[in-house]
């Protein structure tokens, strides 16, 4: 029987199984980065927001503390987003027929709320301690990013939990001292960070925590 | 030890064929899908569109939240961070129990027991712990109602106005109002002024479930109704005459509980200490029937004989421990058993020992019975122009709804409708509100300003924790309106009383201390000496024969004011596990003899009253007695209460009460099916309850734990993990104190967002809770022990379930919990499968309720609501393992012991379960896990669980023994 197909079939065939193994493989590949992306993930896309609020402008130009507006970032779960009272005590003085406010003074004048929609939002199995956090020398912009350059604020990382966790197997790549914490021109790892890392990871009794309770429960 | 041989229900001691194959089915009543007629082509083909589905349904992009934040941020509120508020619970008879309550963002979630109260001590049981769920309700009351139609509380008030000042030109006649058993200072002196003004106006007070019988009983022995309160912890003998005084519902029996296991598990660790000894007399198996040395089984009517003449065992016992026993007589006696009760505790010189007789805790200590009679007779009468019934607010008192719960005899619906004008408060429009004019919802507990006295008279603040949901008014609101003042709030209302109380320039103080502390320092009552008790006369006629009918209020729903409450629904009856039913407890022997069988839907007849219900044949109930169970029947409960089980008020009445004889019972049908816990963990022989006498253990101390048991630390193929570093959680329950109450059960429900299924799914074997307690019988089926076990996750050294989880969902920490992570899991149920205690719950549906807003409410913040198809099982509360963690870590200070507090260690009475550190030589729960009575659950697999028990330890009489 004479053969059925001609010799420069191999080609064929090698370069068909080649490129459906490498057709998968993009396939798969572009998924991961269409999940990882912007699209999805929303890194880097500012939301909006009933009042344009503006972290460079407060940060980056007032020079105001993180803490004047989240309070109970050093003390609980949640930093906390400042009730209305909070902005007018500036905003009865400064800015007063500005516009943009006008949501602002009508919360106070009326008592109702403002409403902002969340631009870091874990999923509900996930339980993140912002205290503990701030109480061991992880800095707010080595997750929040340059807020002090945000004119309006985005996400600056994916959350997901391989980044997450990337800290947590070697918290001494990200550890910086305390009197920096709520520095955001502060970046980690710094470059004296292999010496001061391991040093500050003994002086806080910083833990590595990787079991999964320690987030999910 | 071995020689005792347990056994849980009748087809196991039977061991019969079908029961062998049901033990070896391991999932028994699992649909038999394995067995579906298919191909494998068609099992590819629906396999691989479920894969395909189950992909694409995951692909979901984060819906986006708001962050709505105050407009004031009011002091001491930390979004993240609950605050406790201390307030009470009144339960039957009205009685209060402190109560401390988690408040998340001004939404109460949990309730735990008030440290400092007297009547708790920090513990809490079923009713309050679930007590939280009605305020949620979304069944609840929510508008006021004017014949069916929805109305306005002003409307109503104009109304109730316009009858007062009727009513008021001929000094309140023709005004009535009925309320439950009233213990409120406040309460009380708003109606003391109100029928001050209008002396012909009648309160009529009248509770299904109050304490009659008691009331009753000391105005026989002493001809004024004094309150008798006991001491547990100082008696060595007690004997229980029908009394159920283990946390069921008896005011202060948490208290109770707490003290008589405190002693025993003094008398377990210390040689030297006196343990105590329980005798029980009774016909319906009761938990404190379970803890008993020595049980007694008669039917309820011949207590009062046992009662008049004791044993010569039991007497020679009594006098030996002069002013160190206790007699105590049962809610359900008759006032006679009171009287001999309180008589004998005279002679044996317990009076201000062991028995302490204060005034009555009531605000008006009257004969409930006879005050509902006569306000039917004067309705009758036509004497009635008005009926205001003031109902209950969720606590668990039944007051509020007689046309259900008052006796059938009294036929008080027919009455009712004479009345011209009848309104009705309640937490919900039920089958009274249904029948008057007028409905407005009330207030829950958790909605309320109010006081209360507990069971040693502690004046107790009632403190809101919410302002209504619904609108809802209290009862001192009503009754404001009454008295013409009906802007005053209900905090100045009971402000103002405590004031006249307290008179005083630091009134302000005492008031922001005594709600701090949630009640009133100093104020239980002092110990009065009561005259010489006097025992009445036996009635002429003897005990009379024939069938014998008990009514009791349902162990886990009550008597009716929790019939909506789906957490005590599925809660399991402690004796026979059995849930979203009542039914008609047989004994064995009578079974036989009347020919039915568990699962026959009999007739019942008592005095020309019938009602239907399915029989339940329970070893260790008296023989030729039926009981039946309060609570069940409702039609107007709700869409959880509604039409579940059969109404047993209905053959209840004046005359017979708590029981009766003279029933009969004809078998209709065959078939019922009831959902019950029981089976789906069958351990067979493989001694999971361990126990033996004091006696036995001093000798003897490792009697607990035989050699056969054993297996050596190095018997193992894996490395041993490691915990050197941090910590070494693990727990201990002491069987010796645990009573078999179940709060620990409803507290986890409550704690963990635990899903009810329903009783369909229940009967499929398909329950979630975390916790259960098992119960085990040894010795006959009719004279059974019946022994509690509180099963948690042992979180095992060498896990099971670790071993075959295919996606690592379920991994071993390093602190050596073993973790469940819901959102790694996809259900294969393989851990489930291996795990050899059986308490991993899977989420066959979407059990949780996703949709109902009210119910939003009520979950914990700190814990994971589940979705279908993922694992569950007990965590630790590892939310309140890592609070203390990193409240400790950030004050760079040490873990004390004691400071991490499971859900269900705060809840138990009898505090038998202890957590904490392993890796502290110091801890408590370290010494514990030394005693040498300290065995594991199946340890002999090499599991090696972090959980382990102290085998029960009983203390029986030897001269009864022998015989």
């Amino acid at each position: 029987m004479a053969q059925i197909f001609h010799r420069s079939s191999n080609s064929l065939a090698n370069v068909s199984i080649a490129s459906a193994v490498l057709a998968l493989g993009g396939l798969v590949w572009s998924a991961y980065k269409l999940n990882a992306g912007y699209f999805t993930t929303g890194v880097s896309r500012s939301i909006d927001q009933t009042v344009p609020f503006s972290h460079k402008h407060h940060v980056g130009d007032d020079g105001i503390d993180c803490r004047y507006c989240h309070q109970f970032v050093e003390t609980s779960d949640f930093a906390g987003l400042p009730p209305t009272e909070t902005c007018m005590s500036c905003h009865s003085q400064i800015w007063l027929n500005a516009e943009l406010l006008e949501p602002v003074r009508e919360s106070f004048r009326t008592g109702k709320s403002l409403e902002w929609t969340r631009v870091y939002d874990l999923p509900d199995f996930v339980y993140f301690n912002h205290s503990i956090h701030i109480n061991k020398g992880i800095g707010c912009s080595s997750c929040h990013g340059r807020v002090d350059k945000m004119p309006l604020t985005f996400k600056a990382n994916t959350l997901f939990m391989q980044w997450c966790v990337e800290c947590h197997r070697d918290p001494s790549r990200h550890v910086r001292p305390k009197s920096e914490v709520f520095n955001p021109a502060y970046e980690t790892p710094a470059p004296d960070q292999d010496e001061i890392g391991p040093k500050l990871v003994a002086e806080y009794k910083i833990q590595s925590l990787t079991d999964c309770v320690t987030c999910h429960r | 030890m071995p020689s005792i041989k347990y056994w849980r229900s009748f087809e196991e001691l039977a061991n019969t064929q079908e029961f062998q194959a049901f033990v070896e089915d391991e999932f028994p009543n699992r649909t038999p899908d394995w067995n579906d007629p298919g191909s494998r082509r068609k099992f590819l083909t629906l396999m691989g569109a479920s894969a395909l589905l189950a992909g694409a349904s995951a692909c979901t992009v984060q819906p986006p939240e708001s962050i709505v934040p105050y407009v004031r941020q009011p002091e001491e509120f930390v979004p993240g961070k609950p605050l406790f508020y201390a307030t009470a619970v009144t339960g039957p008879g009205g009685v209060a129990t402190g109560l401390l309550v988690e408040s998340h963002l001004g939404r109460p979630t949990k309730i735990e027991g008030n440290p400092q109260h007297p009547a708790s001590l920090g513990a809490t049981d079923t009713f309050m712990q679930a007590s939280v769920l009605n305020l949620y309700d979304p069944d609840r009351s929510q508008t006021a109602l004017h014949n069916g139609y929805i109305s306005t509380w002003g409307a109503f008030i104009t109304a109730l106005i316009g009858v007062r000042d009727v009513a008021g030109l001929k000094q309140g006649e023709g005004l009535r109002i009925l309320t439950g058993t009233v213990t409120s200072p406040t309460l009380a002196a708003q109606l003391q002024e109100f029928l001050a003004a209008n002396p012909k106006a009648k309160w009529h007070q009248y509770e299904a479930g109050g304490r009659h019988s008691a009331r009753a009983g000391s105005t026989a022995a002493f001809g004024k109704a004094f309150n008798a309160t006991y001491r547990f912890d100082r008696a060595n003998v007690i004997v229980s005459l029908d009394a159920d005084f283990l946390c069921s519902g008896m005011p202060g029996g948490l208290r109770y509980a707490r003290d008589f296991a405190g002693r025993r598990r003094a008398a377990a660790e210390d040689p030297s200490a006196k343990p105590p000894r329980l005798y029980v007399a009774e016909g319906t198996p009761s938990i404190t029937g379970g803890m008993a040395e020595h049980r007694f089984r008669m039917r309820t009517s011949e207590v009062e004989a046992f009662a008049a003449k004791l044993p010569d065992a039991i007497m020679k016992d009594l006098e030996a421990n002069h002013g160190a026993s206790i007699v105590v007589a049962g809610e359900h006696q008759p006032a006679r058993v009171h009287a001999i009760a309180h008589e004998l505790n005279a002679r044996l010189g317990n009076v201000g020992k062991t028995v302490i007789y204060t005034d009555p805790v009531e605000a008006n200590p009257i004969d409930e019975i006879a005050s509902i009679q006569e306000l039917v007779k004067d309705m009758n009468s036509g004497a009635v122009d008005a009926l205001l019934i003031l109902g209950e607010n969720g606590g668990g008192g039944d007051g509020g709804n007689p046309v259900y719960d008052a006796p059938a005899d009294l036929n008080f619906l027919d009455a009712l409708k004479k009345v011209k004008f009848r309104a009705q408060l309640g937490l919900y429009a039920n089958e009274t509100a249904a029948w008057c004019h007028w409905h407005v919802p009330a207030a829950h507990y958790l909605e309320s300003w109010s006081d209360a006295r507990a069971y040693d008279g502690t004046a107790t603040i009632v403190q809101p924790l919410i302002a209504p949901l619904y609108g809802g008014k209290t009862t001192h609101e009503v009754l404001n309106v009454l008295l013409n003042r009906g802007d005053k709030s209900p905090l100045e209302t009971v402000r103002d009383y405590w004031k006249t109380q307290h008179k005083g320039a630091d009134f302000e103080d005492f008031w922001q201390v005594s709600l701090h502390d949630g009640m009133v320092a100093g104020s239980a009552f002092p110990e009065k000496t009561p005259p010489a008790a006097k025992v009445p006369d036996a009635a002429a006629a003897p005990v009379a024969s024939g069938l014998e009918i008990v009514f009791r209020p349902d162990p886990a729903v009550g008597g009716g004011a929790f019939s909506n409450n789906a957490w005590l629904q599925e809660l399991p009856k402690p004796q026979n596990k059995m849930t979203w039913d009542n039914a008609v407890w047989i004994s064995p022997k009578s079974a036989e003899h009347y020919g039915v069988e568990t699962g026959d839907v009999v007739e019942i007849e008592l005095s020309g009253r019938k009602v239907e219900g399915p029989v339940w044949v329970l070893p260790g109930h008296a023989d030729e007695s039926l009981t039946v169970h309060l609570g069940y029947g409702r039609t107007r409960a709700g869409k959880i209460g509604d039409n579940v089980g059969f109404d047993a008020y209905a053959l209840s009445t004046t005359g017979a009460r708590t029981h009766a004889a003279g029933a009969s019972i004809t078998r209709k049908r065959h078939g019922y099916k009831f959902a019950n816990t029981q089976h789906t963990q069958t351990m067979e022989e493989r001694d999971p309850f361990r126990v033996g006498t004091l006696a036995e253990y001093h000798q003897r101390p490792e009697f607990a734990n035989p050699e056969a048991k054993r297996v050596a630390d190095d018997h193992t193929m894996f490395p041993l993990w490691d915990y050197n570093k941090g910590h070494k959680w693990g727990m201990s329950i002491d069987l010796t104190a645990c009573v078999g109450c179940q709060a620990c059960m409803v507290a986890c429900q409550a704690e963990n967002n635990i899903a009810v299924v329903g009783k369909e799914q229940v009967a499929l074997g398909r329950h979630m809770n975390w916790i259960r307690v098992d119960r085990y019988y040894s010795g006959s089926l009719e004279e059974p022990e019946m022994y509690f076990q509180p099963v948690p996750c042992m979180h095992c050294e060498n896990a099971l379930c670790e071993l075959v989880c295919p996606v690592a969902a379920t991994v071993h920490s390093a602190e050596g919990l073993n973790e469940m992570v819901y959102n790694r899991c996809v259900g294969t149920r393989y851990c489930s499968n291996n795990c050899p205690y059986k308490v991993r719950r899977f989420n066959f549906f979407l059990y949780s309720d996703w949709d109902t807003q009210s119910l939003f409410g009520v979950r914990n913040p700190d814990v994971t609501v589940r979705s279908r198809g993922v694992m569950e099982k007990c965590s630790y509360c590892v939310q309140r393992i890592n609070r203390v963690k990193i409240d400790a870590d950030k004050a760079d200070r040490p873990i004390q012991d004691g400071e991490i507090v499971t859900a269900c260690m705060q809840a138990c009475p009898a505090q038998a379960i202890v957590f904490g550190d392993l890796n502290d030589p110091a801890s408590r729960v370290s010494k514990l896990k030394r005693q040498p009575r300290d065995y594991g659950l199946l340890s002999e697999l090499d599991t090696r669980p972090r959980t382990t028990y102290l085998a029960r330890l009983r203390n029986p009489n030897p001269e009864i023994e022998k015989s």
